[in-house]
């Protein structure tokens, strides 16, 4: 039997929604009838809109997919300026302000606080800039991924952004695909250091070299049913299939088609490609793409590059795109640390400034929550190097600063069990003043996600968190458990659950003591990874014990519990949502 | 008025009449659950599988796991709150405090 929500899509899905959302924003919040609430805020999301959780009723998360993280020349000050106008909320997050953008790990932007009133004035103001949230959210084809410096990499052996811009073009508003069984994730890289992160998505394309008519084609092969979420992690896998370029969308409409028609709608839990690969196997899985989804001989795979993956592998040589690095045309990118990928609006309009002045304008997203400038001439490098927003958004970061990523959380999602990027941003200051780096390390990843949905990437850290509850002196706390050396290249590994329900304070002493055990007793040279991969189960949980130390944790109470979790007066009864659009409260109607 | 009842947002809540009501990530004190074999399974909920009304009881299978002794698994029928008003569809979840007996029989109705 169909789910209540393919019930709703039946009804109404995808692109005729934008009708119906900007009629309620008209009419304000209230016109939303309250029996129909769950049906359209399901619906929105397809517009790149989450209702934000119990608590912050009538705002919303906004969602902006930008294809391969690329913000064209002047976009990044449009999206400064939509966050200034609109993403202000009823209280400031300590950390980041009033006003603040989100880098995500699928090189998209969030943003928070938005109302239901002001989504058509929002909606304008970005697709005059070439900008929008159509499918951000929602069960069809979501924001391309690949690798952040498509085009512009010396690793590259094809130039992936043109194929993630056609699939983009291709496959956004497409009556055919707008309605799947569930999201649909999709990566193309080009160069042979494997930033794409292929290996976690539901379609991957891989640069690939195959003999056609006797001459070598680089291509793409291809990779189905990757996904971190639900305890259930799983690699892509090899279908056996290698593309041109030309085809890479024939494969993305066979895909996607073949998802469509045999997806499962009766059980969201279990309606990923990703099990249904492991239903079917990816040989079957090939042999009904061939015979009902394509109309040309598929190839079989060619010579991948994967022996050749360096991006996340865990020896240090190329963990992020954080740096200086020269482009092919002489020109120089330099990727920023964004601690927990969130900026506040006025740097997020000062780099947009930077990047008009030193480059191109143009900015780039990474899946580590970074930012890129790009076509930066050499000779206006050191000017830029020199400018003071590099000093908080770093070109070469503290380790624990580089490493450090982190999801929504509590502060506004639904599905998080604890307050996550607050937190994330005090360990990686507490790590960076107290805990030494084990010698020759470079960057360290630690990722925090509130959930099993796993948005902050924690499988693929060397130090993976995810949130939990436990008892602390009787009392429910906020709390972790701890995964360890996860990650990607040629041989991807996710992280072992090690220690579990930490409580949330004693996470950065359980860190400390690690890491002297791993300086300690490694073998020269030995990378972390290699250290943890070596070590049994048993041996592992004997490596380190959480401990109480002076770092402060204002977050162990329950957050989800509260309106706002950094409110002074949180609990849910002070909460002043539902507002109208001018925020002011909207009373409860009298009886 | 006909209670409406369904999961939102990948399990993580509980909609009654259209109000996200009960959430996850809550501790619930079970007594004998087939969870684990702890005499009192303190039980983190991670994610409702499924729901349903037993008039004007609200229930829930819930997947999560017991903090005590790490074992992870889902529930039987457990009664998350009730509809106390028919009228106007209020709802009053339970006492998170208590002890609760989760129930294998099924409910009159599916959310």
């Amino acid at each position: 039997m169909p789910t209540k929500v393919e019930n709703w899509k039946d009804e109404l899905y995808g692109n005729e929604i934008r009708e119906h959302l900007f009629e309620f924003a008209e009419q304000g919040w209230d016109a939303i009838p309250d029996d129909e609430h769950d049906a359209w805020f399901e619906r929105f999301k397809w517009w790149g809109l989450y209702h934000q959780r119990k608590g912050q009723e009538s705002y919303f998360m906004m969602r902006i997919g930008t294809p391969n993280g690329v913000l064209e020349p002047g976009q990044l000050e449009v999206v400064a300026e939509v966050a200034d106008e609109f993403a202000r909320g009823p209280e400031e997050n300590p950390e980041f302000g009033e006003a603040y953008c989100d880098w995500t790990t699928r090189q998209s932007i969030q943003l928070h606080w938005i109302k239901l009133e002001d989504i058509p004035a929002i909606f304008e103001k970005l697709e005059s800039a070439g900008l929008d949230t159509q499918q951000a959210c929602g069960d069809s084809w979501r924001n391309i991924v690949g690798c952040p410096v498509a085009g512009k990499d010396e690793h590259e052996h094809i130039d992936a952004w043109p194929i993630a811009e056609e699939l983009h073009e291709t496959f956004k508003g497409n009556d055919d695909y707008v309605n799947l069984p569930r999201k649909w994730k999709v990566s193309v890289t080009g160069c042979d250091e494997g930033c794409g992160q292929g290996d976690i998505n539901d379609l991957a394309y891989e640069p690939a070299v195959k003999e056609i008519d006797g001459e070598e084609v680089v291509g793409f092969n291809i990779r189905v049913g990757g996904g971190l979420s639900r305890k259930e992690p799983r690699m892509a896998r090899d279908l056996d299939v290698w593309v041109p370029p030309e085809q890479a969308a024939d494969i993305g409409h066979g895909m996607s088609a073949l998802f469509r028609e045999y997806g499962d709608r009766d059980d969201r839990f279990n309606a990923r490609i990703k099990f249904l690969v492991d239903e079917w196997g990816t040989e079957k899985m090939r042999d009904v793409l061939q015979e009902e989804f394509v109309d040309f001989e598929l190839h079989s795979a060619g010579e991948d590059m994967r022996d050749q993956y360096t991006y996340n592998a865990g020896n240090g040589e190329h963990g992020d795109h954080v740096g200086v690095h020269e482009q092919p045309d002489g020109n120089y990118y330099v990727g920023l640390n964004v601690l927990v990928g969130r900026m506040g609006v006025e740097d997020t309009y000062e780099l947009a400034d930077l990047a008009n002045e030193y480059g191109s304008g143009e900015v780039r997203l990474t899946q580590r929550q970074n930012i890129i400038v790009t076509d930066i001439p050499e000779s206006e490098l050191d000017a830029f190097l020199d400018e003071p927003l590099l000093e908080t958004y770093e070109p070469d970061p503290h380790p624990f600063m580089r490493g450090s990523i982190a999801c929504t959380g509590t502060e506004f999602c639904s599905l998080s069990i604890v307050e996550t990027k607050n937190r994330q941003v005090r360990y990686a200051r507490w790590l960076k003043d107290n805990v030494d780096v084990p010698s020759g390390v470079q960057d360290f990843h630690i990722h925090l996600s509130g959930c099993t949905a796993s948005c902050a990437q924690p499988q693929i850290a060397d130090i993976s968190l995810r949130g939990m509850k436990t008892r602390k002196d009787g009392e429910p706390v906020e709390a972790l458990d701890i995964g360890l050396g996860g990650g990607l290249g040629e041989n991807p590994h996710f992280a072992d659950w090690i220690e579990m329900r930490v409580p949330a304070d004693e996470v950065p002493g359980y860190i400390e003591n690690l890491l002297a055990t791993y300086e300690d007793e490694r073998a020269e040279g030995q990378t972390f990874r290699e250290f943890i991969a070596e070590r049994d189960e048993e041996t592992l949980q004997e490596l380190a014990d959480p401990k109480e130390t002076d770092y402060e944790d204002p977050y162990m109470h329950n957050t989800k519990m509260t309106w706002y979790p950094y409110a002074e007066d949180d609990d849910m009864a002070d909460s002043p949502a539902p507002t109208d659009g001018e925020g002011k409260p909207i009373a409860p109607a009298d009886d | 008025m006909t209670t409406a009842v369904h999961q939102l947002d990948d399990g993580a809540w509980i909609s009654v009449n259209d109000s996200r009501e009960v959430n996850v990530s809550n501790l619930w004190l079970l007594a004998e659950s087939d969870v684990c074999g702890c005499e009192l399974v303190d039980f983190l909920a991670e994610g409702f599988v499924d729901v349903g009304v037993d008039h004007p009881n609200i229930q829930a299978k819930v997947a999560g796991q017991c903090i005590s002794c790490g074992q992870s698994g889902v529930t039987d029928w457990l009664t998350v709150g009730r509809v106390i008003d028919p009228e106007t569809g209020e709802f009053s979840g339970v006492e998170l405090s208590s002890v609760h007996l989760p129930s294998k029989s099924t409910q009159r109705s599916r959310g």
